[in-house]
């Protein structure tokens, strides 16, 4: 009987192993292991595996190529973020607001998410394009054509496509946050004289903190998609205002400057880790 | 509680609805539409004359042709479709297989350190590929995967996301459910066969289609890791096709796009309740 019951844990014990182990295995194998390794070479030189120390970031951070893609890529996500985070909030109030088509209408909105990047392609080469249809379309409203692809205007366009992509994604994650706010609430609001404004403002802001934390942090990530589209249409050197991180990235391996992007990564790993950690704190604290 | 809908509030949405829509129906039409007719109405676009590009809102001839083509007489276009399809299954099957019963796992089983465990899978999960991408290519040359479609799709499999996702919805099942049915004298794996599995589709159905889209939708990975044409999956070879053969480049999007449509169309409710639980409260 002792011996069962021992057996019965063992097999137990094997059962756990055996769900677990082959895919932790595996995430440590391609994701972790690799990520120290890299961590480690970004202090060696690329040639040799000497120890350079903080040669290879000095090295990357005085590169002109690396400040301009990081400066894009920050400017990028600091005017992406809020306008997405605003835009959606309003959208999924008001939409969850309509009757009967409400949720059709959030499809719609979603619909973009389930568009592969390169079945749209030729279409935003067409949209944009310097005598396209949207400078047509300027052009009939009596505005000025925009140089789309050879100007500032091109960062502008990433811009859009983003919020094409992403608005639909942020909406339901907006949605499913209002969801967990009791009507009741908002009736016991209305009872006591509060306008919907009032209600807005004192019910359903406080209410939302987390949804807020979770939305600012995914699109953060998305935010770094965007490289798609920006290849899609102008490739691997595209204009200046349009120059990623990853366009910079995908040079260095064509040229095999592992160095740098060792160094590189080490670095945008960790200004990711500390933008959540800061967001997590600042929100945590208000809470 | 009712609300009365403002009419700014009804055109911003119905503007903006129409915009969403347009990049889709220009695909569509386009793949419909004669080759002379986009030439016709796209000439300043590639050949730089002096008017401005036109839309027909629906084609003047519609016709199969472009959707022809494709179809019968380009075979390096099948060959990369199939490979979409390869590299989309093998992902998929290669979670089922392996992230279900590992997310269950994490939700379920009285392992020590698994508050670690999901700590680290939350991290890694937040690292865009930027971060990933030298990382998984050590990993695929060491194991001379690189050049290989499974240099995309092993990296995919063992991506934490799809893990987080379903240990979300299993972490959401009722504890009591379980240990009636241990007291009913089921084993753990006949639990979670017989009560995970089942109660859990719909968390693994918002996997299966996150995923597929993702899968779909790749583009960085292929293009770091692949140089074999011929290996090359869909959303690769679609910016190569030159403007000369601008009817041939919207059919070939369109198969591109069509089964992605069709997967959102059918799978909407299954899509919004995987965004909803991945950004819900822990």
């Amino acid at each position: 009987m002792k011996w069962n019951l021992h057996r019965k844990i063992k097999m137990q014990r094997l059962l756990y192993l055996a769900f677990l182990l082959p895919n932790l295995l595996g995430v440590l194998n391609f994701s972790l292991i690799p990520m120290v390794e890299v961590l480690i070479r970004s202090f060696q030189s690329a040639i040799g595996e000497n120890w350079v120390g903080l040669q290879n970031y000095e090295r990357v951070l005085h590169n002109p190529a690396f400040q301009i893609a990081f400066l894009n890529t920050l400017r990028f996500v600091s005017v992406c973020i809020p306008l997405l985070t605003v835009l959606s909030l309003g959208l999924a109030v008001f939409i969850q607001s309509i009757p009967h088509i409400g949720s059709f209408v959030r499809g719609i909105f979603l619909m973009p998410m389930a568009v592969p990047a390169a079945s749209v392609v030729l279409v935003w080469k067409i949209l944009f394009h310097d005598r396209g249809l949207i400078n047509h379309a300027l052009d009939c409203l009596g505005g000025n054509s925009i140089d789309w692809m050879g100007s500032g205007a091109a960062f502008w366009m990433m811009v859009m496509s983003y919020l094409w992509k992403n608005l639909g994604y942020t909406i339901v994650l907006w949605t499913a946050g209002l969801a967990t706010i009791p009507d009741s609430i908002y009736e016991a609001a209305q009872v006591d004289g509060a306008t919907s404004w009032q209600s807005f403002l004192y019910i359903t802001m406080p209410n939302l903190r987390g949804t807020a934390f979770t939305i600012t942090v995914m699109s953060l990530l998305n935010s770094f998609k965007v490289f798609r589209e920006a290849w899609l249409v102008a490739g691997d050197y595209p204009h200046e205002s349009m120059y990623l991180l990853q366009h910079l990235y995908n040079n260095w391996f064509r040229e095999l400057d592992f160095d740098k992007i060792a160094a590189a990564s080490v670095m945008t790993a960790a200004v990711i880790f500390l933008l959540i950690g800061v967001l997590r704190k600042a929100w945590d604290k208000e809470e | 509680m009712k609300k009365r809908i403002g009419i700014f509030p009804s055109v911003i949405t119905a503007l903006l609805t129409l915009i969403l829509v347009i990049p889709v129906w220009i695909a569509v039409t386009g793949s419909f539409s004669a080759q002379w007719e986009l030439e016709e109405n796209l000439a300043p676009v590639f050949s730089n004359t002096q008017e401005m590009a036109a839309w027909s809102v629906l084609p003047a001839a519609p016709t199969l042709r472009s959707l022809v083509r494709v179809l019968l007489d380009s075979p390096g276009y099948f060959v990369m479709f199939w490979n979409s399809v390869k590299i989309a299954l093998c992902i998929l099957v290669g979670q089922l297989l392996l992230d279900v019963p590992a997310a269950w796992a994490l939700a379920r089983f009285p392992i020590s350190g698994k508050k670690q465990i999901m700590s680290l899978y939350i991290i890694l999960m937040l690292m865009p590929f930027q971060v990933l991408m030298f990382p998984q290519y050590l990993i695929l040359q060491s194991w001379n995967l690189l050049d290989t479609i499974w240099a995309v799709i092993l990296p995919s499999v063992f991506s934490t996301f799809p893990v987080f996702l379903l240990y979300r919805f299993f972490k959401a099942i009722p504890e009591e459910l379980l240990e009636a049915a241990r007291l009913d004298g089921a084993g753990e794996l006949r639990i979670f066969f017989q009560i995970g599995v089942p109660i859990g589709i719909p968390g693994i159905a918002s996997m299966c289609i996150l995923s597929f889209l993702d899968a779909w939708n790749m583009i960085e990975q292929p293009m770091t890791y692949i140089k074999t044409k011929s290996l090359w999956p869909l959303s690769l070879f679609l910016p190569e096709i030159g403007m000369e053969e601008i009817g041939v480049g919207f059919a070939a999007a369109l198969m591109m796009l069509v089964p992605a449509l069709l997967l959102f169309m059918d799978c909407k409710e299954y899509l919004e309740q995987g965004i909803a639980m991945s950004g819900g409260k822990e």
